[in-house]
């Protein structure tokens, strides 16, 4: 294999890892952005990696085709993780719970009914039964340019919805009214709940939002990587995701920008075995480079940016 | 201006405060609330709660042998309650102890195979290795809070996983024979079995570890109660920036509690070893302690006793959820949602609060807890 096929398929493993965490990216930022944190992302991508594998299998039995059923496995992993969400919001802002602690217990809640929904649909089997994953497709004419036409022009449908997404994501927070009631509820909730903005509706808005988006990453692994669920399909990509939000202060591109960082640390190890000199390398050492990195990457100087003002803090309009 | 890591942090840590103080009846609400959902979620399943939960406690005291295991169950959330709760104490969140429970296994399990010493060095050593391994996993932890402002909850858990990595590497290289998946068996030196106890338990795998654990239990409360130590572990915990004005070290004392409660969870893993395996698995998931740990200490209200009998219920569950597996059919995983389900009603009191109402004589404020967190 030559150096320019070795780096164009590099380039879209990348790709394909590096989705799934934009996606939950995105919908961690969009919480964290309304002034709620949240650590539960790990568990409402499980929720979605779930329901994904189980709507599109239940709905390849009812005699729909492939593509179709995987579509709809995409839909219920959104609903899925947003009935999780939803408890978050729940707990965090009408009982004003502590943000950290509802987050653990979100991934503790929803790790424990995937399983235990999978062992209940599947006569207790710890997997669900495989799925027939989304197939790449290539943009026609574009696919043909060397490097980068393996690399970037030929993907999952997922890729595609993604990049169109962090557009999305970004014009919807700083160009309409919606996107600056949102911020300013995580700015300054006194403040918005002066001029008449409901601090509860815009935070409920941004955490039932990272369901969605987290469901949506959680399905694209399933749909994408694994083509079924076991209780290791997601296995920490949620955190990276948020020290992807972190990392990317807290904006659409940073945030997307960091979360292919990680994705090509993720997709090194699929070829660790092509080189000479990096076959030396025990493989334990590369399913540990991402969170090694993610760590150095947290350590080394972050630059100046800032998180939302009112980030972690329950708003209580009485303290206005 | 504040760094933004100082100020998400910040955000982070608002309202650990309210864990370190606690009422005992929203607790217990909790639990009954809990066991509902875990009831409910089983009907909805097509089970009868009723038979499963008969079987899961049934399964506790069903022979002397289910005794002794569940106490074998108990042991190490023990130790991985009170390494959250100790972090917790100080302010931190250790969401880590998984992975310090990890290199805790790994210190006790290089010792334990490499080196041949007479038993009265070699078990103490073992145990010693465990913890101190435990203790700079999570050393690490408070370093990179206190020094570069990385916040723990993100470090901790990169560090499980790394943790998990590096001591499948270490046993896949230098502790097992080639092929197999677990490292060779601890010589009978470094075991903290008791032999007679097993012996008369039916072979349930009895262990020093759990006198061990009640030891730590009672040093918990000495450390944090009673040693200058811990008045600044627990002024840093309550509010650093009064603590570093009155002339504290508040950078020291994070790595220092986090030490400590990385040995806590340390000690944990290394008994695993020592007194109920013998060996150490290559596995591609930690066993989980870690996490139970942090529902341990919450339950727990943080408080020595509040620990030690939170986790008897979470040890008797997960034990007793292996009955209701064999007995009505039911998934273990319940017991998850079950206990998922009482931490999430702790964390939320006012639900709590707003069931317990209409039993409640005197009307309680319904606000007061999530204020005190609001306000610091």
């Amino acid at each position: 294999m030559n150096v320019i096929e070795i780096l164009g398929q590099l380039m879209n493993t990348t790709l394909v890892f590096s989705t799934a965490l934009i996606f939950v990216a995105l919908g961690g930022l969009l919480s964290e952005r309304s002034g709620v944190v949240n650590i539960g992302l790990e568990g409402l991508m499980t929720a979605g990696a779930f329901a994904a594998a189980v709507g599109a299998d239940y709905a390849a039995r009812s005699g729909m085709g492939g593509l179709t059923a995987a579509w709809v496995g995409i839909v219920t992993a959104m609903i899925f993780a947003t009935v999780f969400a939803l408890l978050h919001a729940l707990a965090t802002i009408t009982f004003k719970a502590n943000q950290v602690v509802v987050g653990t217990v979100i991934n503790f809640l929803a790790l424990g009914f995937s399983l235990y929904l999978v062992k209940n649909l599947y006569d207790g089997a710890g997997e669900t039964n495989s799925v027939e994953m989304f197939s790449k497709y290539a943009i026609p004419g574009l696919s043909d340019i060397p490097l980068i036409g393996e690399g970037l022009f030929t993907a999952y449908p997922t890729t595609y919805l993604c990049i169109v997404m962090i557009a999305i994501v970004w014009f919807v927070l700083f160009k309409t009214p919606f996107g600056l009631r949102l911020r300013a509820v995580g700015e300054h909730p006194g403040s918005a709940d002066t001029v008449g903005i409901s601090v509860t509706k815009y935070r409920y808005i941004g955490v039932l939002l990272s369901g969605v988006l987290a469901g949506l990453g959680g399905a694209t692994i399933t749909l994408t990587t694994t083509g079924t669920f076991s209780h290791n399909t997601i296995s920490g990509q949620g955190f990276i995701a948020l020290a992807a939000v972190i990392f990317g202060k807290w904006h659409p591109l940073g945030a997307a920008g960091a979360a292919i960082f990680f994705g090509f640390a993720i997709s090194l190890r699929n070829f660790a075995q092509l080189f000479e000199f990096s076959q030396q390398i025990p493989e334990e050492f590369f399913y540990m480079l991402p969170y090694l990195l993610t760590l150095i990457v947290l350590a080394a100087a972050v630059g100046r940016s800032r998180a939302p003002g009112a980030l972690g803090e329950p708003y209580d309009p009485s303290k206005r | 201006m504040e760094s933004p890591e100082k100020q998400y942090n910040k955000a982070l840590g608002k309202g650990i405060k309210i864990f370190t103080k606690s009422s005992s009846l929203v607790p217990i609400v909790a639990i009954i609330l809990g066991l509902i959902t875990g009831a409910l979620v089983m009907l909805a399943g097509g089970y009868n709660p009723l038979v499963a939960y008969g079987a899961l406690f049934g399964k506790l005291i069903e022979s002397p042998y289910d005794i002794g295991e569940t106490i074998r169950a108990i042991t190490p959330l023990i130790f991985t309650g009170l390494s959250v709760a100790f972090a917790f104490r100080t302010g931190l969140f250790n969401i880590g102890a998984e992975g310090q429970f990890v290199m805790g296994m790994l210190g006790a399990t290089l010792i334990g195979v490499k080196l041949d010493l007479p038993w009265f060095i070699h078990a103490p050593l073992a145990m010693v290795g465990g913890a101190v391994l435990g203790g700079i996993w999570a050393g690490i932890v408070g370093y990179l809070k206190a020094k570069r402002g990385v916040n723990e909850v993100i470090s901790s858990i990169m560090m499980n996983w790394i943790g998990l990595y590096f001591a499948n590497y270490v046993i896949g290289t230098w502790l097992s024979e080639k092929g197999q998946q677990k490292s060779n068996e601890v010589h009978e030196s470094a075991s903290w079995s008791i032999g007679w106890l097993s012996e008369m338990m039916d072979h349930a795998r009895m262990h020093g570890g759990t006198i061990v654990a009640l030891i730590c239990v009672f040093l918990f409360y000495i450390l944090l109660w009673k040693t200058k130590q811990g008045y600044e572990l627990r002024a840093v915990g309550l509010n650093p920036d009064a603590a570093h004005y009155a002339g504290m070290n508040v950078g020291r004392t994070v790595v220092k509690s986090m030490f400590i409660a990385g040995a806590f969870a340390g000690l944990g893993g290394a008994f695993e070893v020592l007194g109920v395996f013998g060996y150490q698995t290559i596995s591609s998931a930690s066993p989980g302690y870690g996490f139970d740990g942090i529902a341990v200490s919450l339950l727990g209200g943080n408080t020595p006793v509040g620990i030690l009998l939170a986790a008897i219920l979470f040890g008797g569950l997960t034990y007793g959820s292996g009955g209701m597996s064999f007995e009505a059919d039911v998934p273990t995983e319940v017991v998850r949602i079950v206990i998922g389900a009482i931490i999430f009603f702790i964390a939320s009191h006012g639900i709590v609060r707003m069931v317990m109402k209409p039993f409640s004589f005197r009307r309680n404020k319904p606000t007061d807890g999530s204020k005190e967190a609001s306000r610091t």
